[in-house]
């Protein structure tokens, strides 16, 4: 290499260097949006509060996603789509969600068996979404449209009347433009 | 009585995409003639080595991609692509260099995007562009213009030159070599001669020097095929015509002492052959009529300044691959009004 | 009179409707047994009411729609029901109510032609027709009472009767206006006065000149100041409805808006001579006119069916198979939906049958190659969209990129798959992924909500807990003041 060149390339490797560590530096210093991030996932996150991964609820999970203090394979309802939503904004490699954490279920809501209800009221405070309607010793009902199949009410009750129903698919007509 | 199913509509047009692409071909025989007669053999040359590499390229790329050979060679694009990069290249090119620009064509040009349809970038253009800026000695030495050349000595040289990239012994490349009207446009104003002395001198002043008027007309001719045929849509052709015609005009209204008139400029170097062959490859060219009139008049705007300012006599290649590279732009702000909607 | 009209894009199409307009309409056959769909192919469902064994008579309800978004259905034939459940032939079309015809045609004692009704109130004329079970016969079936009901509480100004059949191969609407021509106008009249519009226009393509002399002299004869006949050029899909009221008015709909929103309402023709027959006969909605054509069926012609018939017997009543049908679809042949067999039950969405041989399907090439950004798809949409761009959004499952482009203006009328030389399927992508679309909304607006109540529900635990502390530190401190006290 002849003797000019020299000092240039040495010079434009030494700027690469200087400008390169100077930006890794900056990076390193911005602080994390950390709670963009959380909205984020929190956003992709289909909101059961079902808590079978084992976080009370959809936020912390979505916050401990986003600490790396759990991987985003726990989520059921989400099922496989979430997963992957997960994956591709945290920029990972996609993974399936872990059958330890419970498995995917079609849409289904609880539904309270009039006759053997008894009122106590156990399960209205269990409904995370608040969609149970009764008061003591008075008839309960689930708002059918709220409730998020998480079976969180199931266990509460003393008499075991709440049962999970499977939402039939909703018939979308077939016609031309509608 | 069981019936098949299917899904609709159960009756269609029928077009395909072989029946877009060889009517293409057809429409490139005019070009082409005219081509052997203003320039000598050496498009068939040519064309007989672009041909076969490209069909190979093409398959090769596909054996490698493991996807189906046979549909792909089978519609056409990639003939298209080798005729288009032929018909610009000049007829005495080293067959080395021909199959160099077509494998990067088809290569570099189509397969590393993704084959038909994924290409952002005109294939044919894309091998034009890197034998132009790779080999600019061999890729600027056209024949020379003139109705009373030696068409059998120039058969020879051509083949000559095709086998080995050079001359025979007893030729000398500077009678073999002519400029183009176009080059003489650019030294001449390098040289900062009038347009009426540019005129005077070679190659305008031979009869032959209108070879190159031969082959724009003669690709106007197969462009208008096209349109009739419902091949080519007319936004994209008119627009490069337009582009280039319209600033050609108005500059040599302002300054005729340098610059040629709008005439000259569609009738010279590979105008027509762009407008209605080259630009109108729909793969890389703008999508919605709108998007395609902007497209169109940016190919022919860049063409006039590179070939008025540029170092290159013919800014037609770089024209269409720098616009190729507006093609997101253009689209996303030409989309067209949806029914319902609100204009944006 | 009549007016001449622009419509942009489209295809102007080979019409195939010749064949079976060479004779009048001819009353099909009743069938030895009336098979009626519960879901008639609108998707919403309907609740029998009636119970195996028990004998109907001629337009007896004989189910309950459970929403005012489907319409009642009523009894085609008179006889004994013989059974409620799936078809063993055609399992995909659902349960039907199969009815032994006797061959009486009793007619129902409740049901009576209807006062004048200029006599009516309107309100009273809207839920006579929907006791009729009158839905829209172009194939959406929608309920004829909800739709003027809606439009009354809209004010709106125009109604527009669609007598366009811009689709191939139907040509039932053709044959009525030519034969019943009195009827729709009177259809009109009484739609007017249920709608409470001030206007009312019919609109033909310029391809049915007979049905447009026979409207006019209906018209004249009626000398209704409020009605027009309007004249289109013979485009597909001029009869799609928006762009027909597009035509028709010079207004667009809006997105996400329908047209009562701006003052208009589209009725097909032939629902409007269902409304008439009601007036006159008072005949619920039990029969229509159906094409039944193709090279596969010897003499293609109309015929006035009764709803539940086989088809298999209708094509036997038009003469019979000829030649090797490879294809039975009903619909046009750019819309059709194929069916599995021909025991399927005609309903009231089926405006026409085809039985299509070689000669008459032209498939798209059989190896699906790469969008060439061609733009001719984009070219014949009457939506204005883009198919390329939509497609691409389809493949890479872009939500963003679908929503920019409008996947949702679809209206899914095939011009797109017609003229695409690389024998994409366009409209089947499209019609999956807004089906995928609606659903991820619908799951994602349910996700909002649930969060919302989630929310709600931790701020009001929260409040909870916090007054229940207050009170235990208000506790601690009485008993600490009082010890202090005390002592």
């Amino acid at each position: 290499m002849s003797t000019e060149l020299l000092p240039l390339v040495g010079g434009a490797i030494a700027l690469a260097l200087v400008l390169g560590g100077l930006l890794g530096w900056a990076a390193s210093r911005m602080p994390d949006d950390v709670d963009g991030l959380v909205e984020q996932i929190n956003a992709l996150l289909p909101q059961t509060q079902c808590g079978q991964c084992l976080f009370p609820g959809c936020r912390p999970y979505a916050a401990a996603i986003a600490s790396g203090q759990a991987d985003f394979d726990r989520c059921p309802p989400g099922g496989v789509a979430t997963a992957e939503a997960i994956a591709r904004l945290l920029d990972r490699p996609a993974k399936a969600p872990d059958p330890g954490y419970g498995v995917t279920k079609p849409r289904q809501v609880a539904w309270i068996d009039e006759a053997r209800c008894t009122g106590c009221a156990r399960c209205l405070p269990a409904c995370p979404v608040d969609a149970i309607v009764g008061a003591p010793r008075l008839m309960h009902t689930v708002i059918a449209p709220q409730c998020t199949g998480c079976e969180l009410c199931v266990a509460p009750c003393p008499v075991d009347c709440i049962e999970m129903r499977v939402v039939g698919d909703a018939r979308i007509s077939r016609q031309t433009g509608s | 009585m069981r019936f098949e199913t299917a899904p609709a509509p159960h009756v269609v047009a029928g077009f395909t995409v072989p029946r877009v692409m060889f009517p293409v071909l057809l429409a490139l025989v005019p070009v082409a003639m005219a081509h052997v007669a203003v320039l000598g053999p050496g498009l068939l040359l040519q064309l007989a080595v672009a041909a076969p590499v490209a069909l190979g390229c093409e398959a090769a790329a596909l054996a490698v991609r493991r996807r189906a050979i046979e549909p792909a060679l089978r519609d056409g694009s990639v003939l298209v692509t080798a005729a288009l990069l032929a018909l610009c290249l000049p007829p005495y090119l080293p067959w080395w260099l021909t199959a160099l620009g077509t494998a990067v064509a088809v290569l570099l040009g189509k397969h590393i995007y993704g084959g038909l349809g994924y290409n952002p970038f005109n294939p044919a253009m894309v091998g034009y562009a890197v034998l132009l800026i790779s080999f600019p000695v061999a890729m600027t030495r056209w024949p020379p213009l003139g109705a009373d050349l030696d068409w059998a000595t120039l058969a020879r040289v051509t083949v000559h030159s095709f086998y080995t990239g050079a001359l025979p012994a007893d030729l000398s490349w500077d009678a073999w070599t002519g400029a183009t009207a176009l080059d003489a446009l650019r030294t001449g104003l390098r040289q900062r001669l009038t347009m009426q002395e540019i005129r005077a001198g070679a190659p305008f002043d031979a009869i032959g020097a209108a070879g190159f008027v031969w082959l724009n007309l003669a690709a106007l001719a197969g462009g208008l095929f096209l349109l009739w045929r419902g091949i080519a849509r007319w936004q994209i052709p008119a627009a490069v015509l337009a582009g280039l015609a319209i600033p050609a005009a108005i500059g040599h209204a302002l300054d005729p002492g340098t610059h040629p008139g709008a005439l000259f400029h569609l009738l010279a170097g590979s105008t027509m052959l762009c407008a209605f062959f080259i630009a109108t490859d729909p793969v890389s060219a703008a999508t919605s009529d709108r998007g395609r009139l902007v497209y169109g008049a940016g190919i022919g705007f860049l063409t006039w300044i590179i070939r008025r300012w540029g170092s290159y006599p013919d800014g037609v290649a770089f024209a269409v691959l720098l616009m190729n590279l507006a093609v997101p732009l253009i689209d996303r702000y030409t989309i067209p009004r949806i029914y319902g909607h609100a204009p944006d | 009179m009549a007016a001449r009209r622009e419509f942009a894009p489209g295809i102007a199409l080979e019409t195939h409707k010749q064949a079976a307009m060479q004779s009048r309409i001819a009353p099909a056959p009743a069938p030895a047994q009336a098979f009626v769909l519960l879901d008639q192919g609108d998707g919403r469902h309907t609740v029998p009411c009636v119970r195996v064994g028990e004998r109907v008579r001629l337009g007896s309800p004989i189910a309950c729609a459970d929403t005012d978004a489907g319409a009642d259905l009523h009894a085609p034939v008179a006889g004994r029901v013989r059974s409620i459940g799936v078809l063993e032939r055609v399992p995909d079309a659902g349960h039907a109510i199969i009815i032994d015809n006797d061959g009486s045609d009793e007619r129902d004692p409740g049901f009576e032609p209807l006062p004048p009704p200029e006599t009516l109130p309107p309100g009273e004329l809207i839920e006579l027709i929907r006791r009729g079970g009158i839905a829209g016969l172009g194939g959406a079936l929608f309920p004829t009472a909800t739709k003027l009901a809606q439009a009354r509480a809209r004010s709106i100004a125009h109604l527009v009767l669609n007598g366009a059949e811009c689709e191939p191969w139907i040509c039932c609407d053709d044959a009525l206006m030519r034969e019943a021509a009195d009827d729709v106008v009177r259809g009109a009249q009484l739609m007017l006065r249920a709608s409470g519009a001030k206007r009312g226009t019919i609109a033909i393509e310029n391809d049915k000149p007979q049905a447009g002399e026979a409207l006019g002299a209906a018209l004249a004869a009626v000398g209704d100041a409020r009605l027009a006949l309007v004249v289109l050029p013979a485009v597909y899909p001029a009869g799609a409805e928006r762009q027909l009221l597009t035509a028709v008015t010079g207004l667009e709909v809006p997105e996400g808006a329908r047209p009562p929103d701006i003052g208009l309402l589209s009725q097909n023709v032939g629902t409007a001579a269902a409304v008439a027959r009601l007036a006159r006969t008072g005949e619920p909605l039990i029969r229509r006119v159906v094409t039944i054509s193709g090279s596969g069926v010897a003499r293609p012609c109309n015929m006035d069916a009764r709803i539940g018939t086989p088809i298999a017997e209708l094509i036997g009543a038009a003469g019979g198979y000829t030649g090797t049908p490879r294809r039975l679809w009903f619909g046009g042949s750019m819309t059709g939906r194929a069916l599995p067999d021909d025991a399927w039950p005609l309903t009231r969405a089926m405006n026409c049958i085809v039985a299509a041989t070689d000669a008459d399907l032209v498939s798209a090439a059989s190896v699906e190659r790469p969008c060439i950004r061609c733009g001719d798809c984009a070219r014949v949409c009457p939506a204005g969209l883009l198919p390329q761009e939509l497609h691409r959004g389809v493949r890479s499952h872009d939500e963003s990129l679908l929503e920019r482009y409008g996947l949702a203006d679809c209206i899914e009328c095939g011009c797109c798959d017609y003229v695409c030389p690389s024998a994409i399927p366009l409209v089947e992508r499209f019609r999956q992924e807004r089906v995928a679309m609606r659903e991820r909304l619908a799951a994602a607006s349910r996700a909002t909500e649930a969060r919302l109540h989630f929310e709600l529900h931790e701020r009001r635990a929260a409040d909870l807990e916090a007054s229940r502390r207050r009170e235990f530190e208000d506790a601690r401190r009485r008993a600490r003041d009082h010890s202090a006290d005390g002592g």
